[in-house]
């Protein structure tokens, strides 16, 4: 009986934790994102998943790290 | 006030900026945080090539002419903002910054120098000979 509830308890510690890294990790890709604002006040945010993200993402990370941070 | 110090001001004001730069209409560095020109030189390159994609992407949404934009990565955060003058400036920061707080700052750095060259010409009509 013991040995049942300690496997019960590992398994729950291990679902628990692998859900707080996938819901981390797909928090941190959503944070991702580029805002475009007019002069007008109007403002378009392409973010992961659109068909523009990557290309302006990846021009955007290869400026940071020219500035090394 | 000269680029130079416009950008000093900034990033005495700004501790959530780590390098920026001012770049001219030419695509030229004006001036910037950086020791190593060539860097300046390739950071510029770099934030005008993604001012080109943005302002392609701007132009397919229909959205008017393009002044300022931000870049959230994992590794930090890029900003750019279009003065009047054809002039910008860019400025790194690091991950999760107070996104209006850093706006107004570069705005504010880049109207300080837009706002010199005006009045030195207005200095130089004045003093011409009538």
């Amino acid at each position: 009986m013991p040995r049942r509830k300690l496997a019960t308890g590992m398994l729950l510690g291990l679902g628990s934790l692998a859900g707080s890294l996938l819901y981390r990790r797909r928090a941190a890709r959503q944070r991702e994102r580029i805002d475009l604002y007019a002069a007008d006040g109007s403002m378009v945010s392409v973010s992961d998943g659109s068909p523009d993200a990557p290309r302006l993402l990846a021009a955007a990370r290869e400026v940071i790290r020219q500035a090394e941070l | 006030m000269d680029a130079a110090q416009a950008l000093a001001d900034l990033t005495e004001i700004s501790s959530q900026i780590v390098h920026a730069a001012v770049i001219g209409g030419d695509g030229g560095v004006l001036a910037s945080t950086f020791d190593d020109g060539e860097r300046a030189g390739r950071f510029a390159e770099g934030v005008g090539r993604l001012v080109a994609d943005a302002d392609a992407v701007r132009e397919a949404s229909g959205l008017p002419g393009l002044a300022q934009l931000e870049a959230a990565t994992l590794d930090g955060s890029l900003f750019i903002v279009r003065g009047e003058n054809g002039a910008s400036i860019a400025a790194v920061t690091r991950p999760d910054p107070t996104v209006g707080l850093v706006f107004y700052d570069l705005k504010h750095a880049l109207r300080s120098i837009d706002e010199t060259k005006p009045r030195a010409a207005r200095r130089r009509k004045t003093d011409a000979p009538a």
